[in-house]
């Protein structure tokens, strides 16, 4: 299987190499001549081979910035156990091949799970099933999905701030520019494609917020003006188009990156970390969709204490526990952080989380008026 | 008081009134006894009774059994069940005797395996006929040596216990059998040198199921793979278009001058003609002895010394043995037997009862066999797998005995006489002969409810048969089979006989549950590749779009991948 073609560099990753439809397709025939190879020359049980998806096989290399994906890989023998996902795998990569690269079109993951409804026996019961060999497929053929042609249906973040992004009109090709400070009420939201955007900016430095209300106050209160900010609201662990424009826009303008969360484990170890070095599923894309040099600005156990919050916790619940022991056990990325083990360990004894919204208990705009610049003065981030 | 002072008896108007019961009169009062409790029952009894004696003179004469039942409905609650055998036929000086005298027989008085026992069944059944309808017992009997037949009636005088004979006649006939062709022509069959023809008429009710006269005959045709069996039952036309309804009970009202319908005949063939082994005759164990039996043998015993005696009249007592019993009981060995009195016949009895002695002979016993068990299952009930074992003869009480078991087991709706989700059947015999009823008071079913079905692949409910399609046969032959009654419906909890029967069926679970995991192994197997076959086209189809491949192409793929799934299954 041939490698991505582009290594990222020490700091300054490149854009994902630009796969051509041509190149993609190309790997799918390659894989399945493979098969066909050992299935009528070698008379072998035909195989193929996928690098494991799961933060057991990610090691976290903190000069590269993001997990990086290890050596280990699945290899799916044609069996009873595996003949209905054989069969599917190669439906589906006979569907992107045919329907999409060939055709130069483009569809949800949601349509492709619809259009296995036409494959009989071989159909996808439900959605999981089709995004999770779709994710096989993408590692096995190291190319991500947006470049097979699928775009992504989840909503790719917010922006709202001193930045002016300049986009491509779809009809013409023509610039088209959105200043992003002058969007009224609203905001701009993050397209499903980054790569191609460029940037004007003078902001002294990007503020990811992880639930919406709290980015609704920030922008009522022009608080990207009082700070010269670019604010992006990632409701929820942040997708991958998310990830990329944050990581182009900041290492374009050399901006500095803090990410504002719940304070809870989920906040910690999915939102938080997945933004920084990528995710265990998708770790063979990782070295695009990161964002290395964001650091973690609150809310963390010690601000509960530090901002006399202790009566606005909520006690962990059963599952925020067992998320931050696996966290601390299995957790490249926790596992290379003292000071994040720590903030667990911290959370763990104290057994509360904390919300983004807590700081209302000292007034609605403490968060904005004390909170935010006392954090940003101090500096005290965490890694 | 004073009503009981009146009409006190005294001794003497008592002794008016005391007189001998004869025992027909006693079994007339208590017919239950007999398997004359219903109507139902009766009719299946009177079957039994014939057919068996029928079986057991066949193979004592050594002949190649065949037997005709026919069973015709004269009345609304009347029925005539004729029994035709090729049996060696009965001098006529015994027939009023055989069919009209309780307790008259030959195999009461003797050790040896047969289907009949106390002599009490067949003149049972024609007193039964008498008493329900008035009329006689018509037997027609040839025997090979003579060349004419006898037709004779008979009544029973019920205060004597005697014979009353009403008609006495010689005629030239011999038996003969009718068959039904394909084509529906009755057809006859060659004609008997020997053979012996009863019929009786009697009160009765004909309902089909597991307890009437066709499972009976279907059993016997199982458990007898020797027998041709030909089975015919005419019913009035009304009563037969009602009679799958168990509630029937005969409550039509056909009108009389209807005739029976022209029913076909039912042939069970035989499986084999191998005639099943002669079993012999032996004297009794000491240790099956009860103490008035003994005392009553020493009475009646022609030796001259207790030594002799004891090692003449008894089986397995050599000389030295019968020595060491008499020293052990302080008696002389060459003391008279009839003298030994009340208090050493004690002692004796107790001697006897310590001393070591080998086992009764077993020759006495003819059990059915692996061989001929298998071949009544395979020609009677459509199934897949049939197993059998038969033990080695065992002792209760002094009698030799020899349990068999047999399995058969159906694929489940693949037979009507089975189905997975009820209990198993469970065909009981004791001596080759068919029990219907009375299961739950069965030494069989005991032993089978014990035994764990659920470690040899079937369902069991607590203390229960086993579910499943399962046939299970079970065989006790003895030269006294220990029924629970003189009606020989059910066989005594004996622990020697339950353990031999649950070692049994024991060994045939083994079998079943070899067979079992194998057949579940193969269904699961089989569906697996079902389901890998299901996809391969999609993969093929894949392939082919991919890869831009022709048709033929394509069914390459199918085809080199279906050769695959042949050698590995693709088994991981």
């Amino acid at each position: 299987m041939a490698k991505t073609k582009s290594e990222p560099e020490k700091t300054k990753p490149a854009a994902p190499a630009a796969v051509t439809r041509k190149c993609a397709s190309g790997k799918i025939v390659a894989v399945a001549q493979d098969v066909y190879t050992d299935i009528i020359r070698k008379t072998l049980r035909p195989t193929m081979r996928f690098p494991i998806r799961s933060l057991s096989n990610v090691k976290y290399d903190p000069k590269k910035g993001h997990f990086e994906i290890l050596k280990k890989v699945v290899t799916r023998t044609l069996s009873y156990n595996t003949v209905k996902t054989f069969a599917q795998s190669m439906r589906l990569m006979a569907t992107t091949k045919k329907d999409l690269l060939d055709k130069n079109d483009i569809a949800g993951k949601r349509e492709i799970y619809y259009n296995s409804k036409s494959w009989g026996e071989c159909r996808f019961d439900e959605q999981p099933e089709s995004d999770s060999l779709l994710d096989d497929m993408e590692a096995m053929l190291a190319i991500n999905r947006e470049q097979l042609g699928y775009i992504p249906e989840e909503r790719g973040g917010e922006v709202t701030g001193p930045v002016t992004v300049i986009d491509r009109d779809p009809g013409t090709g023509g610039d088209i520019r959105i200043n992003c400070e002058k969007l009224g009420t609203g905001a701009w939201s993050i397209p499903s494609q980054v790569e191609h955007l460029r940037f004007e900016s003078k902001a002294k430095f990007i503020l990811a917020i992880e639930t919406a209300s709290l980015f609704q106050r920030l922008v009522h209160h022009r608080y990207y003006e009082s700070a010269n900010c670019i604010l992006v609201s990632m409701s929820g662990v942040p997708t991958r188009a998310c990830r990329r424009f944050i990581r182009r826009l900041s290492d374009d303008k050399d901006l500095p990156v803090f990410a504002f969360t719940d304070g809870d484990p989920y906040g910690y170890c999915n939102i938080y970390r997945t933004l920084k070095v990528g995710s265990g599923q998708a770790a063979h894309i990782n070295q695009f969709f990161c964002v290395p040099r964001v650091h973690y600005l609150g809310v963390t156990p010690q601000d509960i204490l530090d901002y006399d919050l202790e009566d606005a916790t909520h006690p962990l619940e059963e599952n925020d526990v067992k998320r931050a022991k696996d966290a601390l056990k299995n957790d490249p990325f926790i596992r290379h952080y003292k000071e994040w083990q720590a903030a667990l360990n911290q959370m763990l004894t104290m057994g509360v989380r904390i919300e983004q919204q807590a700081f209302a208990k000292h007034g609605l705009n403490y968060v904005l008026e004390k909170y935010l610049p006392a954090k940003l003065k101090k500096g005290d981030f965490l890694p | 008081m004073a009503r009981s002072k009146q009409s006190l008896a005294t001794a003497e108007s008592m002794a008016h009134s005391q007189r001998e019961i004869s025992v027909s009169e006693f079994f007339l009062k208590n017919r239950h006894l007999l398997g004359f409790d219903n109507p139902r029952k009766a009719l299946l009894t009177a079957v039994k009774e014939a057919v068996d004696n029928s079986l057991d003179a066949c193979d004592e004469a050594g002949i190649l059994p065949e037997i005709s039942v026919e069973i015709t409905q004269t009345g609304v609650r009347r029925f005539r069940v004729t029994i035709l055998d090729n049996g060696p036929g009965i001098v006529r000086a015994q027939i009023p005797k055989i069919f009209a005298k309780l307790l008259y027989g030959s195999k009461f008085h003797r050790l040896r395996m047969s289907r009949g026992q106390q002599g009490i069944g067949i003149s049972a059944a024609g007193m039964y006929g008498q008493l329900t309808t008035g009329t006689s017992t018509i037997i027609q009997s040839k025997i090979k040596s003579s060349k004419v037949a006898h037709h004779i009636e008979v009544q029973i005088d019920t205060r004597s216990n005697k014979p009353t004979i009403l008609k006495d006649e010689e005629l030239s006939w011999h038996p003969q059998f009718f068959t039904t062709d394909k084509d529906g022509m009755a057809q006859l069959s060659k004609e008997y040198a020997h053979g012996t023809c009863v019929s009786i008429e009697m009160e009765a009710a004909y309902i089909r199921g597991k307890l009437s006269a066709d499972e009976y005959i279907k059993q016997c045709a199982i458990v007898n793979p020797h027998l041709c069996m030909h089975y015919r039952i005419a019913l009035l036309e009304a009563n037969s278009a009602a009679n799958g309804s168990d509630k029937s009970q005969g409550a039509q009202t056909p009108s009389a001058d209807k005739k029976p319908m022209d029913a076909a005949w039912i042939t069970f063939e035989r499986g084999t003609r191998d005639l099943p082994k002669q079993p012999q005759e032996i004297k009794p164990h000491p240790h099956g002895v009860e103490l008035g039996m003994l005392m009553q043998m020493l009475k009646d015993t022609t030796a001259k010394t207790l030594k002799s005696a004891l090692s003449n009249d008894f089986s397995r007592v050599s000389d030295r043995a019968a020595v060491e019993i008499c020293q052990r009981a302080a008696l002389d060995p060459k003391a008279r037997p009839t003298h030994i009195a009340h208090r050493e016949s004690e002692a004796l009895f107790k001697a006897i009862g310590e001393a070591k002695l080998m086992r009764p002979p077993t020759d006495c016993l003819s059990p059915i066999g692996e061989e001929q068990i298998l071949a009544g299952l395979k020609k009677e009930i459509a199934a897949d797998f049939y197993t059998a074992a038969t033990r080695s003869p065992e002792v209760y009480r002094g009698n030799p005995f020899q349990v068999e078991v047999g399995i058969a087991y159906a694929r489940p709706d693949a037979s009507k006489e089975v189905s997975a989700e009820e209990p198993a059947r469970v065909l009981r015999f004791a001596n080759k002969v068919p029990l219907l009823y009375m299961g739950g008071a069965c030494a069989m079913i005991k032993a089978v409810t014990g035994v764990n079905w659920k470690s040899y692949g079937l369902a069991q409910p607590r203390d229960a048969v086993p579910l499943g399609p399962v046939v299970i046969l079970i065989h006790i032959a003895s030269v006294w089979v220990p029924f629970t009654s003189e009606s020989k419906e059910a066989i005594a909890h004996y622990p020697e006989i339950i353990r031999e029967m649950t070692f049994a069926l024991q060994e045939c679970g083994r079998r079943l549950s070899v067979f079992l995991s194998r057949r579940r192994r193969q269904a699961e197997l089989e569906r697996k590749k079902n389901y890998i076959e299901m996809y391969l086209p999609h993969l093929a189809l894949g392939l082919r779009e991919i890869l831009a491949l022709n048709e033929k192409e394509e069914k390459q793929i199918i085809t080199k991948l279906h050769k695959m799934l042949e050698r590995t299954h693709l088994e991981t």
